[in-house]
């Protein structure tokens, strides 16, 4: 279910640039399936954590706006190259991933 | 013509539905979040609503959050959006997409170090204002930016 996501870190002067890719459907529960006519039920990601060096540096709750294999970037002032980036997600349903790189 | 059989079996029935019901009540996806959820905000459909949810009701408008979004997007159901504070000590940036069935798209609380600033890839199912709110040292900002949607990214 929950497929690999993709992530890089790169530090730029004394920031980390930090850039995700999540694989994930992302349904509101709102959209009507065309073929039946009935609505969709809500799946999509509802927590995003990102630690650098095993600190927290961002703590996101997410709706379903959020789109389709969401994309996710930020920046780290302080980090340094080496440090252990790592980025996990819950959904709705309890599916779960996690992945990690270090800041090169 | 055995009744009282009947009636038996019709009860064994009914107490297996409520059964399934309440076993359908406790697995309900709300019950297993590890984390914290704002689902109160994050469930409303009211704009007025999802900004109170998120603590965002009395925000004041200011020049120091750039919103960058296309003026147009000919695709709602992927609109990048990049937001970027000034404001010194930003804790946290929450997306608002004004006119979509459920306003609040995301709640991004930042430490150790993240930098007011944020990037990502909404829905917007109409033409609308994209707000971010922004709070820093106990204060909440906001800034706006209009999206031009073309083909809506709710199903519309």
């Amino acid at each position: 279910m929950a497929e690999p996501m993709k992530i890089r870190a790169s530090m730029a002067g004394d920031t980390a640039d930090i850039k995700c890719l999540m694989n994930h459907v992302m349904e509101t529960g709102l959209r009507k399936d065309p073929k039946t006519g009935s609505t969709v039920p809500a799946h999509h990601i509802t927590n995003v954590m990102v630690t650098v060096g095993g600190k927290t540096v961002m703590d996101a709750q997410w709706g379903g706006g959020i789109s389709k294999n969401p994309y996710l970037a930020m920046k780290v002032k302080g980090a340094h190259k080496g440090d252990k980036v790592v980025v996990n997600w819950v959904d709705n349903t309890g599916d779960k991933n996690t992945a990690e790189t270090t800041i090169g | 013509m055995n009744n009282t059989r009947r009636n038996v079996l019709k009860g064994a029935g009914a107490a297996g539905a409520v059964t399934v019901a309440m076993a359908a009540g406790l697995l309900k996806p709300g019950a297993v979040f590890a984390a914290d959820w704002n689902k109160a905000a994050f469930d409303a459909k009211d704009l007025n609503a999802a900004l109170a949810g998120v603590g965002g009701g009395g925000a004041a408008a200011s020049g120091d959050i750039v919103v960058k979004a296309p003026d147009i997007a000919e695709n709602g159901a992927v609109v990048p959006v990049e937001v970027e504070s000034k404001i010194a000590g930003t804790e946290s940036i929450v997306l608002i997409g004004e006119k979509n069935g459920f306003p609040l798209l995301a709640d991004f609380k930042l430490s150790n170090g993240a930098v007011g600033f944020v990037s990502t890839r909404i829905k917007l199912g109409a033409t609308s204002n994209v707000t971010a709110i922004v709070k820093a040292g106990g204060k909440v900002y906001k800034a706006s930016k209009e999206v031009k949607v073309t083909i809506g990214g709710c199903g519309g």
